[in-house]
């Protein structure tokens, strides 16, 4: 078990079409570390957000997740890997409409290999976490934006990932529900999880242990540089 | 390290995946589950509608016996109808293996006539026969209303008429005891015969007994027809002997046939019409399943987020795959069940109209579902392979 669960190395990533969306980024994550990425629009966050999430793969540099070097994995094992370890919030939710609470957060569990009723009981006691004990049933369209959002983290923390990546989490709420989504975030770190937060808002990131901020596909400032 | 290994999906999840995936979209579902219904409704249909008129006409041959053969006359060699001597009855009854022979002798001047007073050329096209007083026995035929001819009636001008004759004179059922001018004098109605389903002809004929033709319009007693009811296993025997014996002078103009060959031809005969429309049921079929096929493809534009959701949770290519394989192997399936049902429906409501037993055969529903599971697999395939090949952050990056 490695101190490190994040590391990435001279990464870059291009697209079809010469757009260079990530270049030579270095950066290390440690396990429970608590870390805001900040930066323009189109500045590469979302990239390499992605391929921090094995979701996508480095064009050069090499990734390593838990120890493991991504670049050696099959995409089944990448599935793997983030079926067991890597949990996503995303800025629009993705809540399949018609189903409700808590069977969205128990499909999460889906690809982990357990039963019906054990993710059921896993996503109930998930969303009592999140403050939703009294939701269960209500479908995404009764809910609130803040609640779909607090639905989307029982959904990424039920199965108790190494590392959790949010993308714009509080980018589509209001304050008062953005506020309540950051606590639940600063909490989940708390208890022990890694988590990264894209955000566009300087304030928020004030709060962060750690800001890394990026533009034009570099790293650009990082409030904790790894050493090396 | 743990080695990394993806979950597998357990059956009841791909299912349920899949009937989650239906449910998301019911209209669309059903329109599409019903081209496949259609097609394997109608072929259903066609196969069962086809085997059930079949096993009613074998039904019918083992109720009246496939060992019947007649003897008819041939056309002699100067284009006469040929006749056969009275003499042979008894020549036919000597054979070992023959059981039963009865016979009817044509009055070719006779015509018959609801009433005196029609013009003669209004005859109807009736036929007017002396018959055996065992030639219902031997035909398995039976009588509609009133009674067949007896030792008594047979002398007397008394007929009884065919099915489709009684129809045509405008005899029903209340109108026995009734006077019809046959050959030129009254006779009286005594009974009606039900259809001769191994001789139709006698349907349009007139029957009277065989004294009566001799004492009462000039019957010379030749016979037109013999009918022998043979042992059940020597019908190809006496079959062959019975021309020579039946008319020893001329066997070739003796013309031999068992009239239930024309009852087992006739359910030979739909399977040509069975085929064609298996056929158009098998277009049906095929149109289904491109409906299915566009169904899915179009689903899958639809749910590149939900797909890309479901990568990020870790699920594989292989169990994306797997769930739109199984949601067009369901729908499919939907539109299968549905035709068999529809199909089995239409045999019983169409067989029960027409009187027939119900006969559709285990492989009909079987090769229904299987034609189904396969049309559906063929569908499927595609839409879930490309569901399957979509990069995870392209997916995601619709929402
Ligand atoms: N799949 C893609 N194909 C081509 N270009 C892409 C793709 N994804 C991102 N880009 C480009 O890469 C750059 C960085 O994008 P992104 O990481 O989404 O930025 P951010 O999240 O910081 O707004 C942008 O110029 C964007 O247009
Ligand atoms: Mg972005």
């Amino acid at each position: 078990m490695t101190a490190t669960i994040v590391s990435l190395r001279n990464v870059s990533r291009g697209f079809a079409g010469g757009v260079l969306a990530l270049r030579d980024v270095s950066l290390e994550i440690g396990r429970g570390e608590l870390v805001a990425i900040v930066g323009p629009s189109g500045s590469g966050k979302s990239t390499m957000l992605n391929i921090i999430g094995t979701l996508d793969r480095a064009s050069a540099g090499t990734v390593e997740i838990d120890g493991l070097a991504v670049e050696n994995l099959k995409d089944s094992q990448l599935s793997a890997l983030r079926a067991r370890h890597i949990g996503f919030v995303f800025q629009h939710f993705h809540l399949s409409p018609g189903v409700s609470a808590l069977d969205n957060v128990a499909d999460g569990l889906l690809y982990t290999g357990t039963g019906l009723r054990e993710r059921r009981e896993r996503a109930e006691a998930a969303l009592c976490e999140v403050g939703l004990a009294h939701r269960l049933d209500h479908r995404p369209h009764q809910l609130s934006g803040g609640e779909k959002q607090r639905t989307a983290i029982a959904r990424a923390l039920a199965r108790r990932p190494l590392l959790l990546l949010a993308d714009e989490p509080t980018g589509a709420l209001d304050s008062t529900s953005g506020e309540g989504v950051v606590q639940l975030l600063l909490g989940l770190h708390r208890a022990g999880t890694a988590v990264v937060v894209i955000t566009h808002d300087r304030d928020l990131a004030a709060r962060f242990d750690r800001q890394a901020a990026m533009r034009d596909g570099q790293l650009v400032e990082d409030t904790r540089r790894s050493i090396r | 390290m743990s080695t990394l290994q993806p979950a597998k999906l357990l059956a009841i999840d791909v299912v349920r995946l899949a009937a989650y995936g239906l449910t998301a979209r019911p209209l669309r579902v059903v329109l599409s589950a019903l081209g496949i219904a259609i097609g394997i409704a109608a072929m259903i249909a066609v196969v069962g509608i086809s085997t059930s008129s079949r096993a009613q006409l074998n039904q019918l041959l083992s109720e009246l016996g496939t060992n019947l053969l007649s003897a008819g006359p041939g056309k002699s060699m100067f284009g006469e109808a040929a006749t056969m001597p009275p003499e042979s009855i008894a020549m036919l009854g000597r054979i070992a293996e023959v059981e039963m022979v009865s016979a009817i002798g044509v009055l070719a001047d006779a015509r018959i006539y609801r009433s005196n007073r029609i013009p003669v050329s209004q005859s109807g096209g009736l036929a007017v026969y002396a018959a055996r007083l065992n030639l219902l026995e031997t035909l398995s035929a039976e009588v509609a209303v009133g009674s067949w001819l007896n030792e008594a009636t047979a002398n007397y001008p008394a007929v009884v008429l065919g099915a489709r004759a009684a129809a045509r004179l405008g005899i029903g059922r209340g109108l026995i005891g009734q006077q019809v001018w046959l050959g030129g004098r009254w006779f009286t109605v005594v009974g009606i015969l039900a259809p001769v389903s191994l001789v139709p002809m006698l349907d349009l004929s007139a029957l009277i007994g065989w004294p009566a033709g001799e004492r009462h319009l000039d019957f010379e007693g030749d016979i037109t027809t013999l009918y022998l009811r043979t042992a059940p296993d020597a019908v190809e025997a006496v079959r062959s002997i019975l021309a020579p014996s039946a008319n020893p002078k001329e066997p070739n103009e003796v013309d031999v046939s068992r009239p239930s060959d024309a009852l087992a031809a006739e359910a030979a005969a739909d399977v040509a019409f069975t085929g064609l429309l298996l056929g158009l049921g098998a277009v049906a079929l095929l149109v289904g399943g491109i409906g299915v096929a566009n169904t899915m493809v179009i689903s899958v534009l639809e749910r590149r987020a939900e797909i890309g959701l479901r990568r990020s949770q870790g699920a594989t290519r292989g169990h994306i795959r797997m769930q739109f394989f199984g949601e067009a192997l369901l729908l499919a399936l939907l539109g299968g069940g549905s035709g068999v049902l529809i199909g089995a429906l239409v045999t019983i409501g169409y067989a029960h109209v027409m009187g027939w037993p119900v006969d559709i055969p285990l492989w009909v529903p079987a090769g229904g579902m299987a034609a189904t599971l396969l049309i559906g697999g063929i569908a499927g395939l595609y839409p879930a392979i490309r569901a399957a090949r979509l990069a995870p952050t392209e997916a995601l990056s619709v929402g």
